[in-house]
Order: C-alpha cells, then structure tokens, then sequence
C-alpha cells in the first residue's frame, strides 16, 4: 500500500451495514490505556495519603512504596496520549496554547499540578535521606560513589538541617501535600472522565454520570492494584522470613496476620467502592433503557448483541460479580483476595475498553456496526504503537521506571527513618 | 554575598512576576478574531441541497478529491454520497461505496439485490461539512488548530493540529478524517481559497444539475438565500445543538 492510502484507523476497523466513509475507530488501545493508567496512578496516591493524613499506621510500609510507584506511573499516564497522537512531536502545543473550551486542554494542567505535588511530597518525605547519604558517602573515592553523592548532592537542594525541629517541619509538609493531593487525584481522573462524557456526538459516551463512573471504578483499581502489591511485598518477606528461620518461627505468624488484617480491612473499602461503581454503571444502563431515546435501539444491539459477551460476561460477570463473591464468602484467604484482586484490576480494564471501543463500535448514522481488531503482530510504527506491542511497553514502564526510582528512592526495605 | 533560600526564592519569585507583566499588555487574538478583523464582515456563507436534483452521478466528490487533493483511492473523503433505497416492507437500504466517487451504477446494495418491484422510494443525498454556527469540533480542539472564520467556515491549520482525534470524535456528521498524507485533521472547508476569491466550490461547478449551491446568508438578494429564507428547508440532526448551515431541499425522514 502506497504511503497516501494509509488512512488512520481503516487496518483494524470492520465496518458492518451502513457507516459514514470517514468514520473509523480512531480511538484504539492507548485511549484505553489512557483512564486505566490514570486511574491507577491517582489510586496508589490515595493510598499512600491514607498513611500521611489520616495515619493509618499499618500501612506505613505501603504508603512509601505507593507514593514511590505513583511517581513510577506519573510518566505512564501521558505515554499512551503521545502514542496516540498523529503528531506527537506538537503534544507540547497543548502546553503553549491551551484552548479552554476543550476538556484535554486543561489536561497539562491538571497534570503538572499532580506531578508537582508528588514530587513535592517525595522531596519532604526523602530529604532526611539525602542528607545522611551525602554524609554517609563522604570519603569515599570510587566513581560510583562520587556520582551518588553528587546526585544526593544535588537533591538535597541545599537543604542540610536535620535536627528534630526541621524533621518535623518536614512532616508537616508531607502531610499537607499529601491532604491536598487526593482531591487533585481525584480530579485528574474524575476529569478523564469528563473528556468522554462531554462528547455529545457519541451517544453511549455522552451521560453526567460518566466523570463519578470514572472515578469510583479508578479508586477501585487502585486500592486493587496496591492491595496485590501488598500481597506480593508480604509474601516475598514471610519467604524470606520462613528461609532464614524455619517455617515455625513466630515472626513468620506474625507477618502472616498483620498481612491478613490489612487485605481483610482493605478489601472492606474496595468492595464499597466496588458497589458504587456498579450501581452508577447500572443506574445508566436502565435510565438509557427507560428513556429509550433515539439512540437506544443502536445501543442495545450493541450492548446485548454485538458486545454482549465483552460487558456482561467479561466486565461483569469476572470482573465484578465474580471477585465480589470471593471476597463476601467466610473465610477469607490471601490466595482467594489475590485472584480477586486479578479479576478486579482486569474487570475495570474491561470497564474501559468497552467505554473507549464499544462508543465506536457503532456508527453515527445508527445504521451500522464497527469492529475493532487489535493488531497484535506489529508491521509498521502505527501498528506498534496502537496495537498489543504499545499497550504492552505501557503496561511495563512504570516497573522499568520504578526499578531504577527505587534505586535513588528505596522504598521497600528502610530503616531508621521514622517518616 | 550571601543569600538565604527565603531570600532566593523571594527574588525567584518576584522576578517570574515582574518578567510576566510585560506579556500581559499584549492581547491574544484568536484566529477568528484576526479573520474578522481583515474584513470579511456581512459574509456568512451558507449551502443549499436540493436532494430532488441529484441523480448520485459522484462528480463533486472526484472534483472534491481532485482540487482539495485528498488522494484520490484513500476511502475518506471531504464530500460524499449516499444512496437511500426504501423498499415497501419500510426497510432503509444505504451505501456509499467510496463515497460515490464512481457513480452508482450496481443496483445491488452492499452485495444485497433488491428487486424493482419492492422498492417504494429511492433517492440521493450528498453530504458535506455543515460550517455549524456552533461547531462542537471547535469547541474540543485542545490547541485551538481549528477555528472558525468571520464568515463562518470552519478551517484547520494544518501547522499546529497535534491529531488526538478529538474533534472527529465530536463531530455528530462524521465529516472529519485524518489526511492520510498530512496526518492531521482533515474536512470540508467549502472550498476557502476559491470562495474568498470570487470562484464557485469545485463541488458546485462539477454538479450538472444545480444540486450544490453555495451562497452569502447575509445578502438577501442572493438566490442561495432567498430560497432558503422562502422555501421548505431543512438541516441534518438539529438534535445536536450544532446549528448547521447547510440546508436541505426535499430531505426525507430516513435521511441519517
């Protein structure tokens, strides 16, 4: 195919019946992956604020590892917005000429707020850090170490003071950043859902409800995704634990039921925002159904023919009905709240990709269908970058990026540092 | 020379502050308002159909194609038309292969043969940008790349679209695209660079049988207008608070 007949959207779209010529999915797994990253990034900060606001002392452990990650996943939430871009170079433009009309021109906005408050709230919880490792790393000569102390160096940002009164002083920081960032969390998300509900042209799209949706099911996906983490940091210790002192140790008991109360008394607040969020997704399926407007004839047959197997099997049947039953049952196991942690985490997956695809899967004339064929086999830069290839290189940044994070942050086994 | 943090900060600060307040005595224009003020007052331009008159021979769309170079095999397209077939048992058959590009001369319909004998009515409707009085693709474009003139066309700059996509997505018509070679939003702009120098759209001059005309709706002595302003018209889904300014003649209730 020569370069001028390729035409966006036309090398996974299927077009069924009538559909207008210029009408393809143009919106492909990165606009999918746009709210799922978001949300998952406000949702590990909400939980990391539950520690530095409210002091929730057992999650202590989580709440640096959280906050750490979130800044792991701060670049994520815009890479699937470049790799969608037909002009990626211009996403600054955003920046210079933010047209306010627009829901996505506030978007670098909101975003820069975000980011400079997690960096913000990281600089107060690690400064003490910095300053005992410039110390520490004094006197030593070899090129690793110079360039580690140069880099603490550097972050210190002069700062030096660590008597009691400036650690305090620090504290005191992270727990106002911390207070401010969960409503500017909730709102860089609650905002992602705006940019679909305003959008008047697409009728499954366009509903009031679409922005509270968006962040009861973000908040879900978070705690899901921190709670596995959890999980997984937890056994890795009680392994360690039973490695080096025997299975019958009573600091591996001990583990074991801290870990069990956690899970138990998170997973309380994620089946209530589990509830919510479906009783929203609910609530609009009837109303549109009851209304019954224009629209609805074509959205019914996508939603009970076309799609039926991707909502109501996929999205909530496993990923809301099913782990809602796994964790209501007695007798609560880590290994049950695991798979239903999974089956969550894929359940709002779902959620999004049939908001994102199944708004285009019918046409605007409401005579014909679109289906979407996600390009798995990548032969050309615009089938890597929205197709499995670039969902999967989204998916696995933010644990590149929190590997090497980790290294000048590390944010799973301190000591010492009571913040 | 010592300098305290507070005291850096301060001076950062206030020199942001100072360094900003010389931008503020500039005023930004938009587009729109530098369109306007080059004088194209008393213009807004307006589109007339007259469904009854098209007989889907696709020769708008190959002069769309061919003057506005979108190329020519790519399956999008400024400007296109549809073909409504509506059989006795009340059924809507549609196409638009290519856009109608080539004429409609199968008479089956999406690899569907519908017999004469079945068929109640039948007819064309050519579709185009509709230039909105409240254009939603305006109103969504995060960098402000498409704008709308003083006189009421609707154009991209092609220079500074990004291409999220967003205003295909918000238009309710499904006239825009990205161009395949430009690889930034695309749509019908009624032919600007003719219509601002006194030349017809190069679908208006293709069309044999009058069904295209383009015309000033502020000018009442226009014939574009005084038909408007005296016949029957109407526009597609009004629904959408658009307010559209293309008008229709003779458009059925099957029209999407």
């Amino acid at each position: 195919m020569t370069e001028e007949l390729i035409v966006h959207g036309l090398e996974w779209t299927d077009k069924l019946l009538f559909v207008y010529p210029n009408e393809f999915i143009y919106w492909s797994i990165q606009i999918v992956m746009y709210p799922y990253m978001t949300g998952l990034v406000a949702g590990a900060f909400v939980l990391s604020s539950l520690y530095h606001v409210f002091g929730q002392k057992d999650l202590k452990e989580m709440a640096r590892f959280s906050l750490v990650f979130s800044l792991a996943l701060l670049p994520v939430a815009m890479m699937p917005l470049m790799l969608h871009l037909q002009q990626p170079l211009r996403g600054m433009n955003v920046m210079f000429t933010p047209h306010f009309t627009s829901a996505i021109a506030a978007f670098g906005i909101v975003f820069s707020t975000y980011a400079v408050i997690v960096l913000t709230e990281i600089w107060f919880v690690y400064r003490q850090y910095f300053v005992q490792q410039t110390i520490a790393l004094k006197g030593k000569e070899d090129l690793a170490s110079t360039f580690k102390r140069t880099l603490y160096h550097v972050l210190t940002l002069g700062a030096y003071d660590i008597n009691e009164e400036a650690v305090a002083k620090d504290k005191k920081a992270v727990k106002i950043m911390a207070a401010i960032g969960i409503p500017v969390a909730g709102f860089l998300h609650g905002y992602a859902g705006f940019i679909f509900g305003s959008v008047k042209a697409n009728a499954l799209w366009m509903s009031p409800l679409m922005p509270v949706i968006f962040i009861m099911s973000a908040v879900v996906s978070g705690i899901a995704l921190c709670m596995l983490t959890y999980i997984i940091i937890m056994e890795w210790k009680k392994l360690m634990a039973t490695l080096a002192r025997g299975r019958g140790d009573e600091s591996v008991g001990k583990i074991r039921g801290a870990e069990m109360e956690v899970i138990a008394t998170t997973s309380r607040y994620l089946i209530m925002f589990l509830v919510a969020a479906i009783s929203l997704e609910m609530l609009d399926l009837i109303f549109r159904g009851y209304t019954a407007m224009k629209s609805w004839d074509i959205l019914r047959s996508v939603m009970f023919e076309e799609d039926f197997v991707k909502i109501f099997i996929l999205q909530y049947g496993m990923g809301n009905f099913l782990p809602f039953l796994l964790l209501m049952l007695p007798g609560l196991t880590i290994r049950r709240t695991a798979l239903a942690l999974v089956l969550v985490l894929f359940g709002v997956f779902m959620m999004r990709w049939n908001v994102v695809i199944g708004g285009q899967a019918f046409s605007l004339s409401f005579e014909g269908f679109m289906h979407y064929h996600l390009p798995i086999i990548p032969h050309n830069l615009e089938t890597f970058k929205e197709g499995l290839a670039g969902a999967i290189t989204v998916i696995a940044t933010p644990f590149i990026l929190f590997w090497g994070i980790n290294k000048i942050l590390p944010s799973l086994n301190i000591v010492d540092n009571d913040l | 020379m010592s300098c305290s943090r507070r005291k850096l900060l301060k001076s950062a600060l206030s020199a942001s502050v100072a360094a900003s307040l010389p931008l503020s005595a500039f005023r930004f224009l938009s587009p729109a308002e530098c369109k306007a003020a080059t004088g194209t007052e008393g213009t807004r331009w307006g589109f007339l159909v007259d469904t009854n008159k098209c007989v889907g021979c696709g020769f708008c769309v190959k002069a769309c194609k061919k003057e506005n170079e979108v190329p020519y095999d790519a399956p999008v397209t400024r400007t296109w038309v549809e073909r409504y077939v509506v059989t006795k048992d009340s059924k809507t058959h549609i196409d638009s292969p290519m856009g109608g590009r080539d004429g409609f001369t199968d008479p089956k319909i999406r690899g569907e043969e519908i017999a004469p004998a079945d068929i109640a009515k039948t007819f064309f409707v050519p579709k185009l940008c509709n230039q909105c009085e409240n254009p939603a693709c305006v109103q969504v474009c995060p960098v402000g790349a498409t704008y709308q003139t003083g006189d009421g066309v609707v154009l991209v700059d092609r220079k500074w679209c990004i291409g999220c996509g967003y205003c295909i997505m918000a238009c309710p018509y499904g006239v825009r695209f990205f161009h395949p070679v430009h690889k930034v939003a695309e749509k019908c702009t009624f032919c600007y660079h003719r219509i601002s120098n006194g030349q017809q759209t190069a679908c208006v001059d293709a069309c044999s049988f009058g069904a295209r005309q383009i015309g000033n709706l502020l000018d009442q002595n226009d014939p574009v207008t005084k038909i408007i302003m005296t016949e029957r018209v109407a526009v597609l889904k009004d629904e959408y608070g658009t307010k559209p300014q293309v008008f229709y003649l003779g458009l059925d209730r099957n029209v999407r």
